[in-house]
């Protein structure tokens, strides 16, 4: 299974690229799927609050699958699926959501606070927005170092909303910093519905009309589709490498789990409730429209009909992508907790 | 050899050393290298001295994300109170990130700022707002009150591999003193025995130490002998050096200009009792700020201030005079 992204070297994505992108989307899917189970198969194994990827993968893949191999990413709580495309081991990223010494951070952060600043990926804020800013001061190391890196910020719709988003874009245009602003509109903000908060949903409006505002490039795509994603964030890629500053994409597609999991207090277990659009607004027909343009099945069929993708070769990267996260699962469950007293381990520098 | 200087001086040598120091040192704030002929952009040029929109969030969210990522920022936020409006990057992103991270990342940054501005500036620009920061595991706190201090304070500060607030006192900005020459690093946590004495232990910082220093003068006139402790730095804060001169003098006095419950003065009186108690002959003393806000009008802002002769009653009450 191909797991470092094969070189681009023609204009159109090749086979080889394409195959890696569906395998990371699948990744991402099954990883998501396998955290989720965790709540079923052993409760109590994952504490706090979780949030999912599901839908986002065609997002997330189109968008990384741009990058150069010194590019960050920079999102926020909803943070699994970036590092999964960016060669984090998904055996440490399942210890750290179940607390163990062998996770990622060491059980020190959670599913919220990932953090692999070896596989460029410098961490995350679990404060809704509070990331735009860091994302754009990790752009404004890159100018003033003059390193070459674009810096690829990820955040939600309701993000969008934050005086983080507002001052950061600003700063970023006045700058001209080297940064593309990718605003995941998953729908609901928390369990809002996007209209019910935004001002551009609830005029019919695109989100990314709030490029306006800032003077610089603002995008609409879909983001069920990964190479329509890749083509907007190329070009975004491209206007910021050159000096000429950020732009704001809306990638608009579907989440499918709900905002996380059941906020419960122990010692009552806690598992993914249903979808907000069937639990708060009872919108069935919505919620199943968007399970049937779900990224993963549309983009095999694409590669099918492409020729790209032949039966069996899908079938052997799902199994692998299969057995890769059932070691991981493995691996977490037989992974110690840390001993107690290094909890005042790494306060300071 | 020092140079006689004063202490908004001693901060500027600072940041000018440490930037033709490490050129991963940036500085930027509002209203900061407007023109190509400030002497900072002269010298360090446009990329690494910049000027900001009034966006604190922003200002101090991007030196975090800067910081995560090999910069070493320095923002000018000029007043505490404007840190307010971003308290979560101050509080909970800043000194959060590394630990959450496992020690994978490090957040090396400086927000500078003035406070405790007892000229006029009314309720909402005067204020002593650094309690709630002392408590936030993974942020340092300087609190330097002269300006030898500004200097190696500003220079620890910089090369610190953590976030500090370093907070400059208004009132002491012209005063004079003298400051080594070329590196002068002063280590967190380390107080200074500002004027050695017996009979009573007086810590104080900011502001408070020139007021503390002039009681003591006036006290030793009547032959009392106090000494005089700067803790310099909040976060860490140099307990030891508190409790030893307890030990030795009997008698604690707290000056802060911070309101009674949100002062160090409450935190210092809290680690004596556990740490010092059965060497005290009197219970300590604490000379604060009164609970309100700072009122615009003159005799109505020293009513509730600390002053001079606030501190001298307190020492005098403390030895049963």
């Amino acid at each position: 299974m191909p797991k470092k992204m094969p070189k681009n070297n023609k204009k159109a994505l090749g086979k080889e690229r394409l195959i890696w992108m569906y395998t990371q989307m699948l990744r991402i899917r099954e990883f998501e799927e396998r955290v989720k189970r965790t709540f079923v198969e052993h409760p109590g194994v994952i504490r706090g609050h979780t949030h999912l990827a599901d839908g986002a993968e065609a997002s997330i893949v189109g968008a990384l699958a741009t990058r150069n191999e010194n590019d960050l990413a920079m999102p926020s709580y909803r943070c699994h699926g970036y590092p999964i495309v960016l060669g984090t081991s998904v055996k440490k990223m399942m210890a750290e959501i179940y607390g163990r010494k062998d996770g990622l951070c060491q059980g020190f952060g959670g599913s919220m606070h990932l953090a692999d600043p070896a596989h460029h990926f410098p961490g995350t804020s679990g404060i809704i927005g509070q990331a735009i800013a860091h994302a754009t001061g990790a752009a404004l190391t890159a100018q003033v170092k003059k390193t070459g890196q674009v810096i690829y910020c990820f955040f939600g719709d309701g993000a969008s909303k934050q005086g983080a988003f507002y001052e950061s874009l600003n700063m970023a245009a006045v700058w001209k910093l080297p940064i593309v602003y990718i605003l995941e509109n998953n729908q609901y903000q928390v369990y809002t519905r996007v209209e019910l908060e935004d001002a551009n949903a609830a005029a019919g409006d695109p989100l990314s009309r709030k490029a306006q505002a800032f003077s610089i490039p603002g995008v609409t795509v879909d983001g069920t589709d990964p190479l329509r994603v890749y083509d907007a964030v190329e070009k975004a890629v491209k206007r910021a490498r050159a000096g000429l500053g950020p732009s704001l994409i809306e990638s608009k597609f579907y989440r499918f789990s709900a905002h996380g999991n059941a906020i419960t207090v122990p010692p009552v277990p806690t598992q993914f409730p249903e979808h907000e659009a069937i639990e708060t607004y009872g919108r069935k027909a919505e919620y199943a429209a968007a399970r049937a343009r779900d990224p993963i099945l549309l983009f095999r069929k694409k590669l099918k009909s492409k020729g790209v993708l032949s039966e069996p070769a899908a079938k052997q990267i799902e199994d692998s992508v299969r057995a890769e996260l059932e070691q991981a699962v493995q691996f977490a469950l037989a992974s110690p907790f840390p001993s107690p007293e290094e909890a005042t381990k790494y306060v300071y520098a | 050899m020092p140079s006689e200087m004063m202490y908004a001086q001693a901060m500027a040598t600072a940041i000018t050393e440490e930037m033709t120091r490490d050129s991963n040192v940036i500085f930027y704030g509002q209203n900061l290298g407007m023109t190509d002929r400030d002497p900072l952009v002269r010298k360090f040029g446009k990329s690494r001295v910049r000027i900001t929109p009034i966006s604190e969030t922003a200002e101090m969210g991007i030196a975090v994300g800067a910081a995560m990522t090999g910069l070493r920022p320095v923002v000018e936020l000029w007043m505490s109170e404007f840190m307010l409006v971003a308290m979560g990057q101050l509080l909970n992103e800043a000194p959060r990130l590394r630990y959450m991270s496992g020690g994978q990342i490090k957040v090396p940054l400086v927000f500078k700022a003035g406070y405790g501005f007892a000229a006029g500036w009314a309720g909402q620009h005067s204020n002593c707002i650094y309690h709630t920061m002392m408590g936030i595991p993974g942020l340092k706190v300087a609190l330097p009150s002269t300006p030898a201090d500004a200097k190696g304070l500003m220079a620890a500060s910089i090369r610190d591999d953590n976030p500090v607030m370093y907070l400059h006192h208004y009132m002491t900005m012209l005063g004079k003193g003298p400051v080594p020459d070329g590196d002068y690093v002063i280590p967190f946590g380390v107080a200074d025995v500002k004027r050695p004495g017996s009979d009573v232990t007086l810590v104080a910082t900011g502001w408070m130490v020139t007021k503390s220093l002039a009681a003591a003068e006036t006290l030793a006139k009547e032959g009392i002998s106090v000494e005089v402790i700067d803790p310099r730095t909040i976060a860490p804060l140099d307990v030891d050096t508190i409790v030893n001169s307890v030990k030795k003098t009997g008698r604690l006095v707290l000056v802060d200009q911070a309101p009674r419950h949100a002062s160090v003065a409450a935190i210092i009186a809290g680690e004596v009792a556990e740490r010092g108690f059965h060497h005290l002959k009197a219970p300590v003393k604490m000379v604060t700020a009164l609970d309100t806000s700072i009122p615009y009008s003159e005799p109505l802002e020293k009513y509730v201030l600390p002053s001079e002769e606030k501190i001298v009653w307190a020492v005098k009450s403390v030895l049963g005079k």
